[in-house]
């Protein structure tokens, strides 16, 4: 839930990466951080083990530009892959105002994807909030190794779409990030379904980082808007 | 009851309510600094201050912190913990929780002591959730303010994303 403070003229949205262990959330967070000019972003905080995997959460707040005289202020935070930590990441996906999946690309790691997936769906149903209404994009992240599955693949076992319920949306909606795709379209069975839009990314050289948190960011605006 | 409110708004006369409360807390108890947090880690407003005190960050890792805690209590039968107490050799924070929504940050050092913190901790807390059930059965009332403010606003935040 983005809370506007009128005081500060303010507006504080929160971003959650989320993922399997070892996706290349908390190297997102790291790169955004290394470029965004220092006055524009607070510390980067890392509750990590010593062996640099994430505890608790990773957390950046970065300052994306002032909209009718309010500051945009995003919260991102990243969560712990590994499945162990589930209380943890549960915790940091309250109140959330968006969430960018960060799928890892090699084809071993198809299975850890799912079962992040999976997991996001059902701890966000357990907070009451229904991912397919809110602002949400997924990443499929490591896009240069040798053992990364196509896209078409990751896109159909990751994010095959949903039933788009509202009749009002059951319209051709192109994907704006890839010509000749759509986010929202009829399929061979005939029902609508949507899909959240996807990135490319090699998180470590920062490709695809900026793309993925611009889209995301956007959502979130224009679901105050 | 203000539990479970979706969203709400302060006018600028809660916040000066809230605010002013928080000073008077801080002047009786002669703490450093106190912080008024939401529960999802985002700052509502910090008055006085403690030396290199980042107030975005300090805000998110006691959130972090009561959220834990809370599960922690859950997991012994308990609803939750309703305080938390941090003890340093120089400086010690109390951490209260506020209308079930919001989180009472107080840092504190060698002026002051514990039993007195503690001791006005409690009207504290009641004090500002009586202002806080104000604001927020307005807020239920009415069409929260945070929908209008960027109403009709999509060409400004494509606008912005041009970088």
């Amino acid at each position: 839930m983005s809370m506007i403070n009128y005081a500060s003229r303010e507006i504080n949205c929160k971003i959650v990466y989320y993922g399997p262990g070892l996706g290349g959330k908390t190297t997102n967070l790291e790169h955004v951080y290394g470029k965004v000019k220092p006055e524009t972003r607070g510390k980067l905080i890392s509750l990590a083990t010593e062996t640099e995997r994430t505890l608790f959460f990773d957390f950046l707040p970065v300052d994306l530009g002032t909209i009718r005289g309010f500051k945009t202020r995003f919260h991102l935070y990243t969560v712990p892959g590994q499945v162990y930590y589930n209380a943890s990441r549960k915790l940091i996906l309250k109140n959330v105002d968006g969430i960018v999946f960060v799928g890892d690309s090699q084809t071993e790691r198809m299975e850890a994807n799912l079962e992040s997936m999976q997991n996001l769906y059902d701890n966000m149903a357990e907070y009451g909030y229904d991912l397919t209404k809110m602002p949400f994009v997924v990443q499929y992240n490591k896009r240069d190794l040798p053992n990364a599955a196509p896209v078409a693949d990751l896109q159909a076992a990751l994010n095959p779409g949903w039933e788009v319920e509202e009749p009002a949306k059951c319209r051709v909606t192109p994907d704006p990030y890839h010509a000749g795709e759509n986010l929202v379209e009829q399929i061979a069975t005939g029902e609508w379904v949507e899909r959240a839009p996807f990135f490319e990314a090699v998180a470590v050289n920062g490709d695809g980082v900026f793309d993925t948190l611009k889209a995301v960011s956007k959502l979130v605006l224009k679901a105050l808007a | 009851m203000t539990a479970g409110a979706p969203s709400w708004t302060f006018t600028e006369d809660d916040f000066g309510a809230i605010t002013g409360s928080m000073r008077r807390f801080l002047d009786d108890t002669n703490s450093m600094c106190a912080m008024l947090v939401d529960k999802s880690g985002q700052l509502v407003t910090t008055v006085g201050s403690a030396p290199g005190l980042d107030p975005t960050t300090f805000a998110t890792l006691t959130a972090a912190d009561f959220g834990a805690n809370d599960q922690l209590a859950r997991i012994l039968g308990e609803t939750d913990f309703t305080t938390l107490f941090h003890q340093g050799e120089r400086e010690s924070v109390f951490v209260a929780d506020v209308a079930r929504r919001l989180i009472l940050v107080v840092i504190f050092d060698s002026r002051t002591s514990v039993g007195l913190v503690k001791l006005k901790l409690k009207p504290q807390v009641e004090e500002l959730t009586a202002l806080l059930d104000v604001a927020m059965s307005r807020s239920r009332l009415g069409v929260p303010q945070q929908e209008k403010l960027l109403h009709g606003a999509e060409q400004e935040i494509d606008d912005l994303f041009q970088w």
